[in-house]
């Protein structure tokens, strides 16, 4: 066992390092970037500034074909390249879904001039992609979606809503699936296409969340035709086009949220308890412990899954419990460092709060993190069937036209 | 990143599983547990000729020198089988014990015994309720002799010498050898009869100490060493136990469909599978910096050792559940990994300790990093 590189994972860490270096700020200190509100116009000039660079240095879209502007590197340059960046302020968030979802499938089955059209502006930043894919009755079961398209001509009829849409607001385009027979099972019945989000009849609505932030969206479609020379897989494929989107999501190896163990840490080293740093407490130890050792089983889950990418190999399934254990573990963290701080851990003024106010913050989007991007429960199930290989459930709407399977009133 | 096991060892591990899933049946682990024998003494022998025993002894003491690696990936397999034989105490601690304190014509005088199994080592620390602790530590080395007694041991009924942390006349703690042929010893009865224990009276007893030095911290860092090793034992018997319930959840069926179809079991097996990945990824930080010799083997030891303690207790608890009533019988085997599963936790320290001591090195770390 070593950790260390290879000399070509070693010659791209430095490439990328001494890219960061020379067009980036190191981050100062140890405070944190809270993800606050939604990017205002001038985040979004700076995002597309820096995506640009990275295109130009060949940072971006590594995994890509070279006819893409790509590297066709292993996926091990792309982790080692988002971990030299973690150490810099950079822009994030804008193109992540993009060009790590929508554009791969559109590789998978656009045409070669649409491929033309729309792959380098994407990898450059000059254009914004999202994913449209969950609706309000249809987010774990996303096979439950609704939204109707009717063919016209050349064109497909699109009505129905949309939501959680990352970025919708500040997208150019983006890919969606939607049912074109309802009379078919449900994933028998869907349709894959990507869409001009300048569209008629397309309107979109920010969600406003819990913690106060607006990162989502609610997108209205209203007799939003989208040509059929922009539908991807067959009709009726829909379903199988969407695994690959899905497929196709960022490797979880990116960065720890805070405040994390180390956070709790400082933190008990600076309130007390019964008159002692908290730290001394036998309580606080024993959830710092706890706390502690799942962070290091996570950060070490993610070297073996390095190991693999590392050799070549798809990585194994441990990769699937980083996400189910980090919305947890950044719960709790939040929660107790709360619970440490006392009653003034319910002030959130900037001037009055310990450390930043991430624990504040954290309390309130933490939930999010357990259910965006597959719920704790979904998760779970995956694990237990594709790891395990128990049986799946039995599913009630199996077999069923889908406008006949029983719906709720929520 | 080369973070994961050689194919050598890789290869070693799937031969240990094949020889053990053949050889150390549940029938095998049941004639100690129903008390037909104190252990499994054609297996010890096996493993003895096959080299695992002396895994990580240095090969000019005897050993395969397969470093700590091998011996880690062993570890793996012994506790996956619920071995009911001496591998902890003689190689692990006894070994241990020798090559962190002894002299080197101690460590010349029994490493090669111990390597080839002929003689069985254990480790005695515990002087009746508490965790390690030198206010714990009360038998007095005095003129060559040691006095008090020591108890529970591990594997002290059947082992031929002990390595006894004592006190002497100034008050220092060491690890002192003695020959347990002529000390009375009592067979204790305990919650996992499938290993023997011990209580030894020391009744001065003669005895050499080992080496030169002494310490509390020698028995701390040989404590660490093996948290790291029984980690993998521990990561074993978890993966076992999971294994166990999944293949239950298959094929027991209720309500016209397996159990394993509900939520309730594929989530439970789904949180049994999380703790055990976890565990398993601290322990292979553990044998590297074993491996590498690390500074940062106490701090990874307490990681791999809370982890792995946390995943089998929780692997082995939820399979009797998964079971339901039947996994509540003698006859069916879930109770093997439960009473092993406490066995190893409270071995050398339970996880209070062990959650204080990853505390202390935190602190330690971090004030030397300047935070």
């Amino acid at each position: 066992m070593d950790f260390n590189d290879t000399p070509e994972e070693a010659a791209f860490r430095a490439e990328a390092r001494a890219f960061l270096s020379a067009n980036a700020q190191p981050k100062a200190g140890s405070r944190p970037t809270l993800r606050q509100g939604g990017m205002d116009a001038a985040g979004v000039e700076q995002a597309k500034d820096w995506q640009a660079k990275k295109a130009d240095a060949g940072m971006a879209g590594l995994t890509w074909p070279k006819k893409f502007g790509g590297r066709e590197a292993s996926p091990i340059l792309q982790v080692i390249y988002n971990q030299e960046e973690e150490d810099f302020t950079v822009p994030r968030g804008l193109f992540e879904i993009g060009l790590g979802m929508c554009i791969p499938t559109m590789m998978a089955y656009a045409k070669p001039e649409q491929l033309d059209r729309y792959v380098q502006p994407a990898l450059r930043g000059e254009e914004v992609w999202c994913q449209l894919f969950s609706e309000p009755a249809g987010g774990s079961d996303l096979a439950a979606l609704r939204t109707r398209a009717e063919p016209d001509g050349d064109d497909w009829v699109i009505n129905g809503q949309k939501i959680w849409t990352s970025g919708a607001h500040l997208s150019d385009f983006g890919i969606v699936v939607v049912r074109t027979d309802p009379n078919k099972p449900k994933h028998e019945g869907l349709t894959f296409f990507f869409l001009d989000m300048k569209s008629p009849g397309v309107e979109i609505r920010p969600i406003h969340q819990m913690s106060g932030a607006r990162h989502f969206n609610e997108v209205f479609f209203t007799d939003v035709r989208i040509p059929d020379a922009q539908r991807l897989g067959g009709v009726g494929q829909g379903w199988k086009v969407s695994l690959t989107t899905l497929m196709n999501e960022r490797l979880a190896v990116g960065e720890t949220p805070r405040p994390d163990v180390d956070d709790l840490l400082a933190l008990s080293r600076s309130v007390t308890l019964d008159g002692e740093p908290a730290i001394r407490d036998s309580a606080v130890r024993e959830r710092i412990a706890d706390l502690y050792a799942r962070s290091q089983g996570l950060k070490f889950t993610r070297f073996r899954t390095m190991t693999a990418l590392s050799r070549g190999e798809t990585p194994g399934p441990e990769n699937s419990i980083a996400k189910l254990v980090n919305g947890t573990k950044l719960q709790d963290i939040a929660s107790f460092g709360l619970d440490l701080i006392g009653s003034a851990g319910l002030v959130v003024d900037d001037d009055l709060t310990e450390a930043y106010g991430m624990f504040q913050s954290a309390l309130l989007s933490s939930p999010s993190l357990r259910i965006a991007g597959g719920s704790d429960e979904i998760l779970r199930n995956i694990i237990a069937e594709r790891v395990l290989g128990l049986p799946p459930d039995i599913r009630a709407d199996k077999g069923i036209p889908f406008n006949r399977v029983p719906t709720g009133t929520r | 990143m080369n973070f994961d096991f050689s194919d050598d060892l890789k290869q070693l591990r799937d031969q240990a599983r094949r020889f053990l899933s053949e050889q150390c049946t549940p029938a095998v682990v049941r004639r100690s547990l129903d008390g037909q024998e104190t252990f499994a003494a054609g297996l010890w022998k096996e493993m003895a000729e096959m080299g695992w025993i002396g895994a990580a002894i240095p090969e000019q003491y005897g050993g395969a020198g397969l470093g700590y690696e091998g011996l880690c990936v062993l570890a793996e397999e012994i506790g996956r089988a619920v071995a009911p034989v001496p591998f902890s105490s003689s190689a692990y601690l006894a070994s241990e014990a020798i090559l962190l304190a002894g002299t080197e014509a101690q460590k010349k005088s029994w490493l090669p015994q111990l390597a080839d199994g002929s003689v069985i080592g254990c480790f005695a620390l515990a002087e009746g309720t508490g965790n390690p602790d030198p206010r714990n530590v009360r038998v007095r080395m005095a003129g060559g002799r040691l006095t008090g007694s020591k108890w529970p041991v591990a594997d002290g009924g059947i082992a031929h010498i002990a390595i006894v942390a004592a006190r002497d006349e100034a008050g220092e703690i060491a690890f002192y050898l003695v020959d347990l042929a002529n000390v009375p010893k009592r067979t204790l009865t305990t919650l996992d009869p499938s290993r023997d224990h011990a209580r030894l009276e020391l009744d001065g007893v003669q005895a050499q100490k080992l080496g030169e030095a002494g310490g509390w911290a020698s028995v701390q860092a040989l404590l660490d060493r093996v948290a790291i090793m029984m980690a993998f034992e521990q990561v074993g018997g978890a993966d076992a136990s999971l294994q166990m319930a999944r293949g239950y959840a298959m094929e027991r069926f209720a309500f016209g469909r397996p159990i394993g179809s509900f939520q309730a079991i594929k989530h439970k097996l789904a949180d049994m599978y999380v703790a055990l990945e976890l565990a398993r990824s601290n322990a292979y930080y553990g044998a590297w910096a074993l491996s590498a010799g690390s500074s940062d083997i106490p701090l990874a030891a307490a990681v791999a050792r809370v982890s792995a303690t946390e995943a089998f207790h929780l692997a082995s608890k939820e399979n009797i559940q998964t079971h339901g009533g039947v996994g509540f019988t003698w006859a069916v085997d879930c109770h093997l990994y439960y009473r092993r599963s406490k066995n190893l936790a409270l071995a050398f320290g339970g996880p209070p300790f062990w959650k204080n001591r990853l505390v202390d090195l935190l602190e330690t770390k971090n004030a030397a990093q300047g935070r």
